[in-house]
């Protein structure tokens, strides 16, 4: 297992004073190793921006403790929170840079410019600069680009401008708040494959702030579930993909989810199948083997890291022999994690 | 009024028109320049001190909200009465185009540094936040974001300015401080003769006219939003 580079403990935030205040953050712990792809994901206030904002310090938490690289950002001193100095988180900025859902690129400059400003800011010679922002469009695949504007390019050639705006530095971590969000279907692909690539070509550590579980799914090892300022779940992708622990972890592997409420059944299962399962026919053998009918309710089934990953909802037969055979069937196959599920609105 | 297509009016008035242009241009530019070199840093401070700012200074802010409504707040030819002796102080005289500037400058900086906030709000907080993130001092924003972002805008804004303190020297000119509205006063109103308040009030469209057609021209051409 890799070194960790961001380590964040005991983290609050809470904005405002008194009976208005409201807890954004509440006892984060995360520890996202070197290397890695790593996303963060809840609805819209689950504070996820705030969490992130806080791993450059653009947000300063309440309390807790950040550290970045090796190098401590914010820690506690007794009761009090203390920071890096103003210069030296500056200078810690360069080795943790941000992409942004509206791209945030100047609009007065053209995209070699704008690829240049962070050099600019860090006083490296001008035509340094220029030579290091040519290689970072070529690597963005925007080279023909370098001479127009921002508003003249399509969002996705925004977003390669910007990431490779947070390139020239040679950052450590990436951190990319809701990067894809604007972006359509097509465009979000070509983007998280060019995250990818760069994430494996140049070893950056990337942090994937979303609200989609498809970006999820699709670039990263591991992931944290966080919902109303607290982390509800973190661990392996198809960990969490395959068995969700918590209601959110649900509601977001299973968007628009399922209302078991309006099944009818008198019981309800679900099964997930945990990788190179999915090839056996669960329902036809059932059917064959035990002569028991079940009905299905829903299913899902997702290819991670080239296995498959699937669930299902079944509903069970309505008489207790036929429901306990059928359970005891599936709880005998291999790779198949069974759980009932309560019936609750 | 149709004498002012002869030549003898323009014999008998034309040095007299000129030398108003002039003097009136000279007023416009100098004070001007002087107003921005106040009002600009002052606007830039408003954005920066302001609750959202960069730079958030709650007091600090508030003196200069202060000084800035008290300096919008006086009708220009009150304050330049008012502050003749300073005026005084400061050039060595109350009256001509000298004595003229220094209260253009004092009424139109304040009004400019409104103008140079407003603009510079327009400046996308996102892409603040992007420098910051990046590792942007305080001056590298202001200088490197603030500015070059809000620059189509500020020359919009200077247009509009420009063309308050041209009204301005024209209501300087009722006490003395010479150009064009020292004319339309002296000949069109005290003299009675219309022709006079026709020509200067003819030329001061069309300085109206230019100016704001330059400006925005330049603002357009600048803007590379709209490309």
């Amino acid at each position: 297992m890799s070194e960790s580079i961001i380590q964040i403990q005991h983290l609050n935030k809470t904005f405002g004073t008194g009976e208005t205040a409201v807890h954004a953050l509440e006892d984060i712990n995360l520890d996202i190793r070197q290397g890695e792809i790593f996303g963060i994901i809840g609805l819209s206030g689950a504070g996820k921006s705030t969490l992130v904002r806080c791993m450059n310090l653009l947000e300063r938490p309440t309390s807790g403790s950040i550290t970045v690289n090796g190098q401590r950002l914010a820690w506690m001193e007794g009761e009090k929170l203390t920071t890096i100095s103003e210069r030296e988180l500056r200078l810690a900025r360069r080795n943790v840079t941000m992409i942004f859902q509206s791209f945030n690129l100047l609009m007065q400059r053209t995209c070699l410019q704008n690829v240049c400003f962070p050099m600019e800011l860090s006083g490296l010679p001008r035509q340094q600069q220029r030579k290091r922002a040519m290689e970072l469009l070529d690597l963005v695949g925007l080279r023909d680009k370098a001479d127009a504007y921002p508003a003249q390019l399509s969002g996705g050639q925004k977003q390669r401008v910007a990431i490779a705006r947070s390139l020239a530095t040679d950052p450590k971590v990436l951190l990319c708040d809701e990067a894809t969000s604007a972006l359509d279907p097509n465009t979000t692909a070509s983007i998280l494959t060019l995250l990818k690539d760069l994430n494996q070509k140049l070893g950056v550590t990337v942090v994937v702030i979303t609200h989609q579980m498809s970006v999820i799914e699709e670039i990263c090892s591991r992931v944290a579930i966080l919902d109303g300022g607290v982390i509800a779940e973190q661990g392996r992708v198809e960990d969490i993909f395959s068995n969700p622990k918590t209601e959110i972890g649900r509601q977001l592997v299973y968007p628009g989810g399922v209302q078991i409420d309006r099944l009818h059944a008198a019981r309800v299962i679900r099964i997930a199948f945990n990788g190179g399962s999915s090839d056996e026919p669960l329902i036809a053998s059932l059917a064959i083997d035990c002569g028991v009918k079940v009905n299905i309710l829903g299913a899902d089934t997702r290819s991670i890291e080239g296995k498959a990953f699937g669930t299902m909802l079944l509903g069970l037969p309505e008489d207790p022999g036929d429901a306990a055979k059928a359970l005891q069937y599936i709880r005998s196959q291999p790779n198949i994690t069974v759980e009932e599920v309560e019936n609750h609105a | 009024m149709l004498e002012i297509f002869t030549a003898a009016f323009w014999e008998k008035y034309g040095s007299l028109l000129l030398d108003g242009t002039i003097d009136t241009l000279i007023m416009v530019v100098i004070s001007t320049i002087f107003a921005y070199l106040i009002g600009l840093p002052l606007g830039v401070l408003l954005v920066l001190t302001g609750d959202h700012g960069i730079w958030p200074h709650k007091n600090l802010n508030r003196v200069l909200t202060w000084i800035i409504n008290i300096g919008r707040s006086l009708p220009f030819i009150i304050l330049m009465i008012a502050i003749m002796d300073f005026t005084k102080l400061l050039v060595g005289t109350k009256i001509g185009v000298r004595g003229a500037i220094v209260p253009l400058v004092v009424s139109a900086a304040p009004f400019i540094a409104r103008m140079v906030e407003t603009s510079l709000a327009e400046v996308d907080a996102g892409v603040v936040e992007a420098a910051q993130s990046m590792g942007a001092s305080i001056p590298q924003i202001v200088w490197k974001v603030y500015l070059p972002e809000a620059k189509p805008s500020l020359v919009l804004g200077g247009a509009i300015s420009v063309i308050t303190i041209l009204a301005y020297t024209a209501i300087a000119g009722a006490v003395g401080a010479g150009g064009l509205g020292d004319l339309a006063i002296r000949y069109g109103y005290n003299r009675k003769v219309p022709s006079m308040m026709l020509v200067t009030v003819i030329f001061l469209i069309v300085l109206v006219q230019i100016i704001q057609f330059v400006f925005s021209r330049v603002s357009n051409r600048i803007d590379k939003r709209l490309k």
